[in-house]
């Protein structure tokens, strides 16, 4: 039976946009609304799944209460006469198309992958996992690419009632994709979401699901135990980088994958700051003795439940500072450290990102070589690592960038967009001609800056 | 429109005063007293003067244990609670105590019932502190949504569309959809001696177009309602919890 023409909450209702197994999507319209809406009402046939209406009423609570480029803006929800959602519908198409023509190529994969952690990021930030992560629930966005997620039925808020933790004895979620802990019946892990965005670039740039499409708790369980085969034995164009990157969202431990989908994507975009470890070098899964040994040994439990899965924001930000090696004098570069040293003291899970502005000039030709024909970046790069070896942080919390452009200021700017910085450190400049030639580049960042600045200056 | 609940008041006329100003910034439209205006605070006289002309004037306020236990004798009270009580009563007029034994033990309005502690029996006084009381108190009745106090401790449950009970603690000050065709119970905070580790005053907003409900925090002149506590010479006890909130 087609509802199409039936007005419902005010919202008229077109042809069906998408039958999916536990909802209908129609295309509509409103008086009040210019732009394309879609409008879900939930499959109620006889001797469905009833859990799917609580589902429909969890996404129902959910969706209202999202906002920000990567979610649907909802509309208005009710429940006379079926229950319904109004939504925006995103111009562009959903990932499922891809999977015929995989594997896609690495570079591909991993600006697909930084996308949809984007995504992940700003939901993360508002106290939601998705815990459904998959192909067909990213759309990608005509207008600018960026990741949209859809169908927040199976996902969990942490300011909102969990209709579904009662809900199953079995875990809901989608085989392929469901991270382990999500098998045990945890919910509200943001690292859940990483896990299967793993899942998702492992299959793109291999072709082959890292556990398979398991029917049975027993299958999904597996992979509690069983390493899936490296990325890089199944497609050799697959770098190391991308391969430590893959691994790490596959850890069985939430723990033991990246703090923060931000992370994540810093990783995604910088392959050549992703500090390499054995992941990125196996060929080969473990011996089967060592997977039986954990399948069966008392003492393999890997720890699923955190006490207090971390806040992107507040445990995990990514800070930057930015160093300006050329006006520098010892006492503000050591002002600097100190200042970093406080901020990343408190917070475990937070990640370092040292930045130089390398000026190139518009009008010259430039060269990549300075008057005793050392390579500039290269050099910039070093007395970067140098200035920031005293903090003596491990290699995977802090990552080095020299960034080349004409200002100082819409460098560093862009950079703190692009990755989604959220402390960004500088110190002031002294005063001099160039300061007052120039303008102070810590002003300018301080008043447009997306996150918190903090200005080191020393005392007069 | 928008709805102030104010439960477990208990004497306390500076986070009284507080809520009431803050729920009328907020655009609260009605207001409804959920039991215990008197009790363990200092200023049980004063706190009737300022709600009895909000009832008369269209409020709607039901009984608690400590209204009762005002007006007719303490039973099963905790040794604090008796010394306050009796105190209370000495403290209160026949005008007073009239007003507190008219108050009715449950009110119903639209699709809501407002009670004090569990409606399957609300004169037994049972604390609605987890599911099992809340499924208790959904399954003896048939308003869609019950709203009551009692615990001091903030609490939402709700029925799924399986018959499942899921219990939550709402964080302050966010609206919490109460979505309907599902039924759902509010368990308020205290206004006037929170016990869930924050010492703010705590009351509810209820949205009736929006149907959702909040739970909001109030800071309030807690130094001073301790210090008439001590003045009145009720125990000190009763004074030290308002400040840490249990």
């Amino acid at each position: 039976m087609s509802r199409e023409g039936e007005v419902i909450g005010g919202f008229t209702l077109g042809p069906v946009a998408h039958r999916g197994g536990m909802a209908i999507l129609h295309e509509a319209t409103h008086p009040d609304h210019a732009l394309p809406i879609l409008v879900k009402l939930p499959r109620l046939a006889e001797g469905e799944d009833p859990a799917a209406i609580v589902s429909f009423e969890m996404e129902q609570m959910i969706l209202p209460r999202l906002s920000g480029p990567h979610a649907p803006r909802c509309l208005g929800t009710g429940h006379l006469p079926v229950p319904w959602i109004a939504m925006e519908r995103i111009a562009g198409q959903s990932l499922l198309p891809m999977l015929d023509r995989l594997p896609r190529p690495p570079e591909e994969v991993a600006q697909i992958g930084a996308r949809i952690a984007d995504a992940l990021d700003s939901l993360h930030r508002q106290g939601l996992v998705h815990l459904d992560l998959k192909p067909s629930n990213v759309i990608v966005a005509a207008e600018d690419g960026r990741a949209v997620l859809v169908d927040y039925g199976l996902s969990h808020h942490a300011s909102l009632p969990d209709l579904m933790e009662e809900e199953f004895r079995l875990p809901y979620g989608t085989a392929p994709y469901m991270a382990p802990e999500q098998v045990m019946g945890i919910r509200g892990d943001p690292a859940s979401d990483l896990f299967a965005l793993g899942s998702l670039m492992y299959f793109f740039v291999t072709d082959l699901r890292p556990f398979g499409d398991p029917q049975r708790l027993s299958g999904l369980k597996r992979r509690l135990w069983w390493d899936p085969k490296p990325p890089r034995a199944l497609n050799p164009a697959v770098p190391p980088w991308l391969q430590e990157i893959i691994l790490r969202c596959l850890e069985v431990e939430p723990a033991k994958r990246h703090p923060s989908a931000a992370q994540l994507a810093l990783d995604l975009r910088n392959p050549a700051a992703v500090p390499l470890t054995a992941r990125a070098e196996r060929l080969a899964r473990d011996p089967w003795s060592a997977r039986i040994r954990r399948r069966f040994h008392p003492d393999h439990r890997p720890r699923l439940q955190r006490e207090r899965p971390s806040a992107p924001q507040a445990d995990a930000p990514i800070v930057a500072v930015a160093v300006d090696l050329d006006n520098i004098s010892a006492e503000l570069a050591e002002a600097l450290r100190r200042n970093v040293a406080l901020v990343l003291s408190a917070l475990p899970g937070a990640r370092l990102a040292c930045l130089n502005v390398l000026r190139t000039n518009l009008l010259r030709p430039d060269t990549t070589l300075d008057g005793s024909g050392r390579n500039k970046h290269l050099q910039r790069l070093l007395e970067l690592r140098h200035w920031a070896e005293a903090l003596r942080l491990p290699e995977e919390r802090v990552t080095h960038h020299v960034l080349e452009a004409t200002g100082a200021a819409a460098a560093l700017l862009d950079y703190a967009e692009a990755n989604r910085v959220d402390h960004l450190v500088l110190g002031a400049r002294a005063d001099g001609i160039g300061r007052r030639v120039l303008g102070s580049v810590s002003a300018e960042v301080a008043r447009d800056a997306p996150c918190s600045v903090t200005v080191v200056r020393l005392r007069s | 429109m928008r709805i102030a609940l104010f439960a477990d008041i208990h004497a306390n006329l500076e986070a009284l005063e507080a809520c009431l100003a803050h729920a009328e910034a907020a655009g609260a439209r009605r207001l409804v007293f959920l039991g215990d205006l008197v009790g363990y605070g200092a200023d049980p006289r004063a706190v009737l003067a300022r709600v009895r002309p909000l009832v008369e004037a269209g409020a709607l306020a039901v009984l608690g244990n400590h209204d009762e236990a005002a007006v007719h004798g303490a039973v099963n009270f905790s040794p604090d609670a008796a010394t306050a009580i009796a105190w209370t009563s000495s403290q209160l007029d026949a005008e007073d105590k009239a007003f507190l034994d008219r108050l009715p033990l449950e009110v119903e309005a639209e699709d809501r019932l407002y009670v004090h502690a569990d409606a399957s029996d609300p004169a037994a006084w049972t604390y609605v502190t987890g599911p099992r009381e809340a499924r208790a108190s959904l399954d003896a009745t048939r308003a869609r949504v019950i709203v009551c106090g009692h615990t001091h401790v903030p609490l939402l449950c709700g029925l799924t569309a399986t018959q499942k009970l899921v219990a939550h603690t709402p964080p302050r000050d966010t609206p919490m959809p109460l979505t309907e065709p599902r039924r759902w119970l509010a368990v308020l905070g205290s206004v006037g001696q929170p016990r869930d580790g924050s010492p703010a005053a705590c009351y509810g907003m209820l949205d009736t177009a929006r149907q959702e409900i909040a739970w909001m925090r109030v800071p309030y002149d807690v130094a001073e309602a301790a210090r008439k506590i001590r003045a009145a010479g009720l125990p000190d006890r009763l004074a030290v919890r308002l400040a840490i909130g249990s």
